[in-house]
Order: structure tokens, then sequence, then C-alpha cells
């Protein structure tokens, strides 16, 4: 099948999906995957047109899932970061690809995971992952991809606070871009300065680096940093605990959800609505009603 | 199985710089709850039919000023015709003379929306006619 028909599949948890991904696995696991995330507008689309040609030059192939968060109210959602990465399309060795968060909590859906699978299959060598950094979603792009590139800008304010709560543990790498603007500098000491601050820093220590994505400036340096954190993952055997990690979290995540299913089916089954009204009327306890359910599911 | 999302690929091919109306629509389509894939100004129709494959859209929707509509639009009708992809239903906005919407029609655009349509109509021709 089609990498496009595939994918879209998977989106709508099409049990063909899954046959599909089963066959593929075996494929898997040749692509390295560089998840790209940080606020909106900091230029992460632009970045990563800039980083598929500098790939592209040096004769790789490369996968790009760009994903935006869908309107919760509604389910719809407008992908725009093609609008970046338009000389890309005719490219044969560049596969595009946007997709919304579809409510997935950690703003990377089971469906990303399995494009992410998909594309790797195919045999691209890079795939690039783009997320918009707000919250739980950049938890999420370390546990997916191998090396995170934390995107920020000058002229944050008091979001560099929020940075570093949420992301100084998880970049592998730091882009200032936008440092054609005023404060590029700054915002480098004060990454800097945080990260000297962080306690649990391995061998690898995150470089800072400037770019300018608009002007392609800073690119070779950011590939260069990419290529050599992947070597250090592969010497140093990172590599292989970060995937393990990964698919030790996917397998669960997938447990859990086919669990899920299960469980609201029994509950339907189970008379559920009068239970509940027991419940509110102080007739039944709730924590009964859990270990019962919980044990007669384990049996 | 979920309930599978409408794709749309809002393209705007041409030369005419602005996008106000694309991206009008493309906030209705993303309030009727469709997925919108937006690629900005002054594509070819070469670059709107390889990313209209990529993301497997249900739909195209052009949006053109320029005048330009008697040979964009076929244009990329047929070559999602040559790629495969004849399947997708391809819509077109703009301001378009009634006299072209015939021939727009025989060239296989499945309905043309003339400014002053209000947005519900182009969703409603959308909803009744992806096959799902
Ligand atoms: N001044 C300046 N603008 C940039 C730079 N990189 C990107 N931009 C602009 O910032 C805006 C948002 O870029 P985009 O890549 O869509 O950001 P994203 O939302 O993080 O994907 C666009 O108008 C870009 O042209 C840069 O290095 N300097
Ligand atoms: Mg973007």
């Amino acid at each position: 099948m089609a990498i496009a028909r595939l994918i879209t599949k998977a989106e709508n948890e099409d049990p063909e999906a899954t046959i599909a991904l089963r066959q593929l696995y075996p494929k898997t696991g040749r692509a390295f995957l560089v998840g790209i995330t940080g606020p909106p507008g900091s230029g992460k689309s632009t970045l990563t047109d800039k980083l598929v040609k500098e790939l592209r030059k040096r004769n790789k192939t490369v996968g790009v899932i760009a994903v935006d968060p869908s309107s919760p109210f509604t389910g719809g959602a407008i992908l725009g970061d093609r609008i970046r990465m338009s000389d890309l399309a005719l490219d044969e060795g560049v596969f595009i690809r946007s997709m919304g968060t579809r409510g997935s909590l950690g703003g990377l859906s089971q469906a990303s995971h399995a494009a992410i699978k998909i594309l790797d299959a195919a045999g691209f060598d890079y795939i690039l992952i783009e997320t918009v950094g707000v919250g739980q979603s950049e938890i999420d792009i370390v546990k997916t991809a191998d090396t995170t590139v934390v995107v920020t800008v000058p002229g944050l304010g008091d979001d560099i606070q929020a940075i570093k709560a949420g992301i100084m543990e998880i970049g592998d790498i730091f882009v200032v871009n936008k440092a054609d603007r005023d404060g590029a500098d700054r915002v480098v000491i004060e990454l800097s300065q945080m990260l000297e601050l962080n306690q649990n820093m391995g061998e690898w220590f995150p470089p800072i680096l400037k770019t300018v994505a608009s002007r392609n400036e800073g690119i070779i340096q950011l590939v260069e940093k990419i290529d050599a954190h992947k070597d250090f993952l592969n010497s140093s055997g990172e590599l292989i605990i970060r995937r393990k990690e990964r698919i030790s979290n996917e397998i669960f995540n997938l447990i859990l959800k086919r669990v899920s299913v299960e469980i609201m089916r029994k509950l339907a089954e189970d008379n559920w609505e009068n239970e509940l009204a027991e419940i509110l009327e102080k007739r039944k306890n709730p924590y009964d009603v859990i270990d019962r359910v919980i044990k007669e599911l384990l049996q | 199985m979920v309930e599978s999302k409408i794709r749309v690929l809002v393209a705007k091919p041409g030369l005419d710089g602005h996008d106000r109306g694309a991206k009008v629509i493309a906030r209705a389509f993303r309030d009727a709850g469709f997925e919108v894939i937006y690629t900005g100004l002054r594509q070819t129709p070469e670059q709107i039919v390889a990313a209209a494959i990529q993301e497997d859209v249900d739909v195209v929707a052009i949006s053109l000023l320029s005048g330009a509509h008697n040979t964009l639009m076929p244009k990329i009708v047929n070559l999602l015709k040559e790629k495969g992809a004849g399947d997708k239903l391809v819509i077109g906005g703009g301001v378009i003379p009634d006299d072209d919407i015939p021939g727009l029609k025989a060239a296989g655009i499945a309905e043309v929306f003339t400014p002053g349509t209000p947005t519900s109509v182009p969703i409603e021709f959308i909803k009744a006619n992806v096959k799902k």
C-alpha cells in the first residue's frame, strides 16, 4: 500500500493499518528520528525546510511529520507547516505529512507513531518530527525521537521560564532561531546557565546554536551537531536505551488502549447505568466496584 | 476504527499575491471539523498535486483570483488523474465568470463557488460528496 494511504488508515485506526504495521515492523529501526519542538512561530517549519535541504545535499532521504494542534471543539485543524516547505514538494527523496493532534493529550498521537514507522520502513534515512512545544508534547517528543532539537527565539520574555521548567532536560540540542533579532546572545547565555544548573546531565553536553532559518544561516552547523549526537548515541549505547524505552512506552500505551476499550465494553454489559445510580445513592461504594471490576478483568 | 476526518488541501495557485479568501475558507473548513492543509501562495499545479497525494487529502479546494482558472484548474485535475489520484474531489472558488463554469465542470471540477457564496455551501457540498 502506498505510504500516504497507509498513514491515513493508521490515523483512522483502520484494522488494515494494524495488519500492515505488523508486517512492516521488522523493516523499522534504520531511520534516525529527529524531533524539532518549540513555541508556535519560533521558526520550526522554516528550520525543518532548511534542514531537509542540507540533508538532501548530503544525499540523504528525508521524511517529515509536521504535527499541529487540532481544535478541541470541532476536531478540525489548519495544518500550515507546508507553507514553509513548498520547494520540497517535488523532491522524490522527501515525503512530508501534516497531522493534527486529534485529541491526543501528548501532542503526538498514536497515528504519528505509526506514521514514523511507515516512513522508517519505507527507507527514509532521516525522519524529522515537528511538534508545537506546549507542555506535555515536549515530553512526548523526547520519548519518540532519537535526537530532540529544542527551538527558542529572542524576545519570548517570561516564556524562557516555561522553557526552563519544561524542556531544559529534554533538549539534546538547543537552537536560538531568529538570531537576526536583538537579544539572541542573551538567550544563549541564559540557556547555558540553565544547562549548567541541570544536575542529571550525562556525557553529552547539549550544544546551543544560533540560527537564522529564514536566511539559511547556521543550518550546516545544526546538521553537524545532529550527526554528532547521532554518533554519540551509537557509540555510548544510549541509542539502544532510548529506543528500548520508546518501544516499551508504545507497547504499554497500546495495551492500555486495548484494555480500556475492553473495560468500557464490559461495563456497558454489566448494567453499568444502574450501578452508577446505586453509587450516587450511596448504596454501593465506588471503591468496591473498582476492586470487583479489576478482579473480574484479571481472571 | 474511528470516524475518518475529511482532509482538504486549500491550494492557492497563480501569481496573485494575497490569500485572504483562502485563509477565510481554511478557517471555515477547520470550524466544520475538517483537517485543512494549507500550502501557501503561488503554488504550481505540480506542487499542489504532489502535496495532495502525500497528504492523502479527500478534497483539493483551489482558490484563484488571478483569472488563470481556465488553464490552472483543469491542469490540476489532469495531473491528479495522471498520478492515479483522480478520485479526489476537486472544487474551485474565486472570481470566476459564470460563462466559464460549464467548461470547468466539464474539465472535472466538481463545483465552482463564486464570491459571496456563504462558506456553509462548499462545506455542505464536501460533506455530501466525499466518498467515505
Ligand atoms: N526574522 C526571522 N524570521 C524567521 C526566522 N525563521 C523563521 N522566521 C519567520 O517566522 C515565522 C514563523 O515561522 P515558522 O517556520 O512557520 O514557525 P513555526 O510555527 O515554529 O513552524 C515565518 O514568518 C518565518 O518566515 C529567522 O531566523 N529570522
Ligand atoms: Mg510549523
